[in-house]
């Protein structure tokens, strides 16, 4: 394999020579991917992989309208670059006009950098892992679970000069462990696999195991319940992904107001939470400026390489942001936001435990699962709860109880709130395929909805 | 039925024979007891439109080649971009390194049922155009005036539009000495109407309820495989009348279901309840497991008499059908539920040994060549009833209920027993008539309930074949493309919700 920058400097070059092209972008992306999964206590399927991506965009600009054609692939030789800027300035000329034209941006050259050599993982990322998880699988618990280490470095050149570089280390570990009927989850992010805590992951699964020896059947209907992060997690993404400005402006989302425009400035909440998303939050690590092949309602490929800053979407309770690239924030006359890819939230001081003793009876959520959107116009997502619904009575976990299936919005969760607490980094579990950096408070939630009960286990 | 296309140049022009030896040979001088080597193609277009503007048209190939080996009883993946027969052989040498240092985790050994061997096989689907031969211009012009027509109706204030092409290109050979080259092709067209009420700060929306097929372009070029004039026209009117109409009134309700809303039902709760590694666990920590474990095998009464499930990977059209899959099993058909009772399960060869089968019945599959083959869903259909009853005729059996049109929103939890599923369109029966639309509506039951209480299925002429190309299982993901055929079908009593209630808006 040619090294990364030397396929974004051919495709440019490649675009220049033809002349066809008023502008180009190259985007490659080294990705390099190991993975480990076991189910009862047996290591069931593994893998290394090794893969680059490049896309090609091309644009033919004509007076105060662009066409753009994109072209990607996944090929390695060096060859096929020409191609690909051959057939993505085809495509441009036979597209129609793009409707988020917007200038490109301009570079200062070459990051610091940009030649380094493109870092990558193995299996050998595993070995503290493999170890602690042998001594689990000699236990009695029954364990299930994935671990997952990406290392992807994204390279983004334009025609106008901007050369952009930024590696981005992905890794998760969960654990599902099973005694008898009772299932509990303990899940982390582990960006480079160091100190991942596998022992104390163990030591808390089985807490919770130990807490469903007792099991109590509840009905549907709506209890006090405290929402550990993860579970926020997954929910405030979802409301992240629909704060699109332009849905809401137009009014066919949760985020447009009665009357026209949108809701922002409709405070949610008296509690002081902000959730925001910020490249640079510690631990929490992602790219600092835009890199997309596609177009979007929330991202537009004229904006490769435009710097991403911290952006609060709800602040002080209030919401506060939509996501606009650049062209749709000049038709709307507001200013570009856009996400970086993970997602805070402050909250309070208390911790879990000291929520709990502070419960006088009420449910302990450990994770949801398939959320999916049932309205539109209010965002209520229904899902289940997932291994470990707990019954908490005078300030003590005292068992677990069954399943149920929620309907809710994120929205309305935050409306009636009444306790958050310390933010914590956690996984979210429903999303963790696409989202892995986040940071939460647990929310207490006096009357969450428990539409019905689920059998599962 | 011969296929219409060979398998195209290119992909045939890659070094397969070599790629193979190198791998294999490789994969065997470093210990391995078998081997697998997939070169994998997927070719990738997908046009999006908003409001008749062109959105975003992204045309992607993705080609890389895996080695799958077994060394000492554990599995031992790797894969790697290049397409050279150093590059298989080190990526053979990668998996069995993957396998030895992770062979402590590992208790189960791994064995394999036997196959034939298929020496030079090719297997190419049956499609009439090939997407990839149009021009992108062509689809989004098309693409333009089919929005243009919805644009054009009263009441419409938004329509999005999209067409995903996939060619999807493999090579396998095995140590066995099976060697099969397959192409196939699919596509998914939709689009969807969106009616705005600014003022109350309301908004509702309707979706083309044209299936995602095995076909090429002509299943959207014209009227001859879907009726996109007939469906165009139709739905500002049906949108129109569905902002109109009442909320529904929730408690538990007769349905009537058409299939353009059941298959989705039939994925969720029949299609991946059936699958074996589910059943024992291999995906407990993730896409869930299934209450139709083995020990219920040949006696669980899944549903109602009526109701007779299939499996297949040869149907024509459907998104699951192949020649072989990724193991070099030959395509086949089989039972899942037989007159209410749970009869099969979905396998690959390794949970076929387990089972104490002979044979596997061919589900295994990996999306890319980056990721390993795992057991997927074949298509799972429900057989239509022999007296051939007409979905008026099921209707007619209703003096009060609703008939759904069209899936939407899906979910189910991680044992497969209660979902919830709402739709694009319903309408009120009274007395055996549709009675206009109501809204905010969401079904919600358990699995064995919901099929028990299936009384009637309604005949061939009310099947249709449904599917997605989004169906997700594993970890790291991976997508499949999957079909459902089905009749309309008629439930008693099933647990109908209203959405503004359930928020709490009542």
């Amino acid at each position: 394999m040619i090294p990364p920058q030397q396929v974004i400097e051919l495709g440019l070059q490649a675009a220049a020579a033809s002349g066809r092209s008023d502008e180009t972008i190259v985007i490659v992306s080294d990705r390099a991917e190991a993975s480990l999964r076991w189910a009862g206590n047996s290591m069931t399927t593994n893998g290394v992989s090794t893969s680059r991506t490049t896309a090609v965009i091309s644009i033919v600009r004509q007076g105060d309208t662009a066409r753009v054609g994109t072209r990607g692939s996944s090929a390695v030789d060096e060859s096929a670059v020409a191609a690909l800027v051959s057939a993505a300035t085809d495509a441009a000329h036979a597209a129609p006009e793009a409707r988020d034209n917007a200038p490109l941006l301009t570079g200062s050259g070459e990051p610091a950098d940009w030649d380094d050599p493109v870092p990558t993982t193995g299996a050998g990322a595993f070995a503290e892992v493999a170890r602690a998880l042998s001594k689990g699988f000699a236990g009695t618990d029954r364990l299930y679970g994935y671990a997952h280490h990406v290392v992807e470095t994204t390279l983004v050149g334009t025609s106008t000069g901007l050369r952009r570089r930024f590696t981005q280390p992905t890794g998760s570990v969960e654990i599902n462990a099973k005694r008898g009927h009772a299932s509990a989850w303990a899940g982390v992010s582990a960006p480079w696999f160091t100190d991942v805590p596998l022992d104390s992951m163990l030591e808390d699964l089985s807490v919770r195991l130990g807490w469903a020896e007792r099991t109590v059947e509840l009905p549907a209907g709506r209890y006090e319940t405290l929402m550990p992060p993860s579970t926020v997690a997954d929910m405030m993404i979802y409301l992240g992904w629909s704060m699109d400005g332009r849905g809401a402006q137009e009014g066919r989302t949760a985020l447009s107001a009665p009357g026209g425009g949108t809701r922002v400035g409709e405070k949610l909440t008296d509690l002081a939470l902000t959730m925001y998303s910020d490249p640079r939050a510690p631990g929490l690590e992602c790219a600092p400026f835009v890199h997309t092949a596609a177009g979007s309602e929330r991202l537009s490929v004229f904006d490769n390489g435009l710097g991403i800053d911290r952006v609060d979407w709800i602040r002080d309770g209030a919401i506060s942001s939509l996501v606009y690239p650049r062209a749709a924030a000049a038709e709307f006359g507001t200013a570009p936001a856009v996400p970086a890819d993970n997602l805070l939230m402050t909250g309070g001081t208390a911790d879990l435990a000291d929520m709990v003793a502070a419960t006088e009876r009420g449910l302990l959520l450990t994770t949801l699962w398939y959320i999916r959107t049932v309205d539109p116009t209010t965002l209520l997502l229904t899902g289940l709860t997932r291994d470990g619904v707990y019954l908490i009575e005078d300030g003590r976990v005292t068992a677990a109880v069954n399943n149920f299936r929620f309907n809710e919005s994120p929205l309305d969760l935050l409306r009636r709130a009444t306790e958050a607490g310390v933010p914590e980094k956690t996984l979210p579990r429903e999303w963790s395929d696409w989202a892995t950096r986040a940071v939460m408070p647990t929310l207490r939630i006096p009357d969450f909805h428990m539409s019905s009960v689920s059998q599962a286990q | 039925m011969s296929p219409r296309h060979g398998i195209d140049e290119d992909f045939l022009a890659l070094p397969r024979a070599r790629l193979a030896d190198a791998a294999l040979s490789a994969a065997t001088a470093g210990g391995a007891s078998y081997a697998d080597l997939r070169v994998h193609a997927i070719t990738t277009e997908i046009v999006q439109l908003r409001d008749g503007e062109l959105e975003s048209a992204v045309l992607d190939r993705e080609v890389g080649l895996a080695v799958r080996v077994i060394v000492d009883g554990t599995w031992g993946f790797a894969s790697h971009a290049g397409l050279r027969p150093d590059i298989a052989a080190d990526s053979a040498r990668h998996a069995v390194g993957v396998a030895v240092t992770l062979a402590a985790l590992n208790a189960e050994r791994i064995e394999l049922a036997d196959e034939p061997v298929y020496p030079d096989a090719t297997w190419v689907s049956n499609y009439r155009i090939d997407p990839f031969a149009i021009p992108t211009d062509e689809k989004v012009a098309l693409l333009r005036e089919y929005s243009a027509r919805l644009l054009a109706s009263d009441g419409v204030d938004h329509v999005s539009a999209m067409v995903m092409s996939v060619k999807e290109q493999t090579f396998y050979a095995d140590t066995f000495g099976s060697a099969i080259t397959q192409q196939r092709v699919r596509i998914m067209p939709t689009l969807e109407a969106v009616s705005v009420d600014a003022a109350a700060g309301n908004f509702e929306s309707m979706r083309t309820l044209a299936p995602p097929t095995a076909r090429g372009w002509e299943a959207v070029a014209d009227d001859r495989v879907w009726d996109w004039s007939g469906e165009l026209a139709e739905l500002p009117v049906l949108l129109a009348e569905k902002t109109k109409s009442p909320s529904v009134v929730a408690g538990p309700t007769d349905l009537v279901i058409d299939p353009t809303n059941l298959w989705l039902t039939i994925h969720e709760s029949i299609g991946h309840a059936t699958e074996y590694d589910r059943a024992i666990g291999y995906e407990a920590a993730y896409a869930g497991t299934s209450f139709a474990t083995p020990d219920k095998l040949n006696t669980l009464r899944y549903g109602s008499p009526v109701m007779n499930v299939t499996a297949d990977r040869t149907i024509e059209y459907g998104l699951a059908t192949i020649g072989y899959d990724a193991e070099g099993v030959a395509a086949q058909d089989w039972d899942l539920v037989r007159r209410g009772i749970f009869v099969g399960y979905q396998l690959d060869r390794v949970f076929a040994k387990r089972l104490g089968k002979d044979r596997s019945n061919g589900c295994s599959y990996a999306d890319s060549a980056h990721h390993v083959p795992i057991q997927r869903m074949p298509n799972v259909s429900l057989q239509p009833g022999t007296d051939d009853l007409s979905t008026a005729d099921l209707i007619g059996r209703v003096s009060d209920g609703l008939y759904i049109v069209g899936d939407k929103s899906w979910s189910i939890d991680m044992q497969r027993y209660n979902f919830q599923f709402t739709g694009q369109r319903f309408f009120r029966i009274r007395d055996g008539r549709l009675d206009g639309q109501v809204r905010d509506v969401a079904y919600q039951a358990t699995t064995t309930d919901f099929w028990n209480s299936m009384e009637a299925v309604g005949g061939p002429s009310t099947w249709r074949l449904g599917g997605a190309f989004n169906c997700g299982k594993a970890q790291p993901g991976q997508v499949a493309a999957v079909s459902h055929g089905c009749p309309s079908a008629l439930f008693r009593g099933v647990n109908v919700l209203n959405t503004r209630t359930e928020s709490g808006r009542g």
